[in-house]
């Protein structure tokens, strides 16, 4: 299990326009590209090999699934940060303002009341 | 000496901007409220007629991520750049430039190491929201110098909330011994009860109304040894999952010591709950 590089790919996809694009469109291709060249990357040259997705996350990031993203303690804020950039605009214009946060909220339910698990790295 | 001349310790809300800039047809409902009690409390901060701002925040994984995340960190710059591409998308945040005061910034970060705070600097520093949304709200003409203070409420494991009010108290010493005639106004913004990609994001109030109202109470009176006694990680995160944001709140109170707050205002939007302190320390003309 790697929270650390979850993190890394939501954040480094989330900060840049092109790569969230391309993550919107299509996914797995996004997510594989990123684990070929960009979740090694330390700086412009250094590469890193510490890191590794499991099978798991690397499903959780291909379906936008951000329920199992919250079991597996990726980051709250970068989570919801980067699904309602995918998300938001067609819920506000079919269902109305928040829809889309209320639904993610909806879909995690089942944890209220309960202690979350930890997102430390 | 310098005089600090206000305490200011608020909520941030990167939707106020949006919320009252939209047209009126399109705003919710309170927003005429928010942007009257936003502009009162705005008016605690110009009647103190500061010259610089030691302003207090966290970066929201915008400069910094988990290869290398500062606990402490001060910026030590001439000038800041701030407003994330991210942040404009999602908040519809403007960009801006602010003049730094790097003598103050040194200033306060040999302070700090005196005193056994060891901080990270930053002498290129991009600030986030945390800062921005302050200045929005109490200075938007964006006119003074900052000394951008980063504490670590965001990525676990966090320091304690005894640690965050030592903090202030130390930034305090360092203000009142700073040999300049300027006048100093500490901004510092948190959050109460908290929610977000979590279960109890975006309700009708904040997740933890209750924790809210005690915690309005406690900042108003200066009760800091009630905030001691109750307030730990593990309450903070029952009451929401970012309510550790509460403890940027406990850090401004270090610096306004533990003292009744001259101003107090909340409101409670949809989401979160709004509140509003103001603190003039002993002595300051305001």
């Amino acid at each position: 299990m790697s929270k650390y590089y979850v993190n890394k790919f939501l954040y480094t996809v989330d900060r840049d326009p092109e790569l969230l694009r391309r993550y919107k469109e299509d996914p797995r291709a996004l997510v594989t590209t990123w684990e070929q060249s960009i979740g090694p990357k330390l700086n412009d040259y250094e590469r890193s090999t510490v890191h590794a997705l499991t099978d798991a996350e690397r499903e959780a990031l291909i379906q936008h699934d951000y329920v199992a993203l919250f079991e597996m303690g990726a980051h709250f804020f970068l989570s919801l940060t980067i699904f309602i950039a995918l998300y938001d605009e067609e819920y506000m214009a079919k269902h109305g303002p928040l829809s889309f946060q209320r639904e993610f909220a909806a879909k995690l339910s089942h944890w209220t009341g309960k202690e979350y698990p930890s997102v430390a790295t | 000496m310098a005089t600090l001349a206000a305490v200011l310790a608020s909520t941030h809300h990167p939707f106020y901007l949006k919320a009252t800039t939209a047209p009126p047809e399109q705003q919710m409902p309170q927003a005429p409220e928010w942007k009257r009690k936003v502009e009162a409390y705005r008016e605690t901060l110009t009647r103190a007629k500061p010259d610089i701002l030691v302003m207090v925040g966290a970066d929201h994984f915008h400069q910094f991520f988990l290869d290398n995340y500062p606990t402490f960190l001060i910026g030590k710059a001439r000038r800041y750049d701030a407003t994330f591409y991210n942040e404009e998308r999602e908040f519809g945040l403007p960009k801006y430039v602010l003049e730094g005061d790097e003598d103050l910034s040194g200033y306060m970060l040999q302070g700090l190491l005196d005193r056994e705070f060891d901080f990270a600097f930053s002498n290129e520093l991009k600030i986030d929201h945390s800062i921005i949304c302050p200045i929005i709200t109490v200075r938007p003409q964006a006119d003074l110098p900052v000394v951008p203070i980063y504490a670590n409420i965001f990525a676990p494991p966090l320091p304690s909330p005894k640690r965050f009010y030592k903090l202030g108290r130390a930034i305090r010493e360092i203000i009142d011994s700073y040999p300049s005639d300027k006048r100093i106004a500490a901004i510092g913004t948190g959050h109460l009860s908290l929610e977000l990609g979590g279960p109890r994001q975006f309700g009708e109030h904040g997740p933890d109304p209750e924790f809210d109202r005690q915690a309005i109470e406690w900042l108003a009176n200066g009760d800091i040894e009630a905030i001691l006694a109750n307030v730990t990680h593990e309450s903070l995160a029952k009451a929401g999952n970012a309510t550790a944001g509460f403890m940027d709140m406990i850090l401004m109170l270090g610096i306004a010591g533990p003292e009744k707050a001259a101003y107090v205002d909340n409101l409670d939007l949809f989401h979160t709950m709004e509140a509003y302190f103001t603190w003039y320390p002993e002595g300051a003309a305001a």
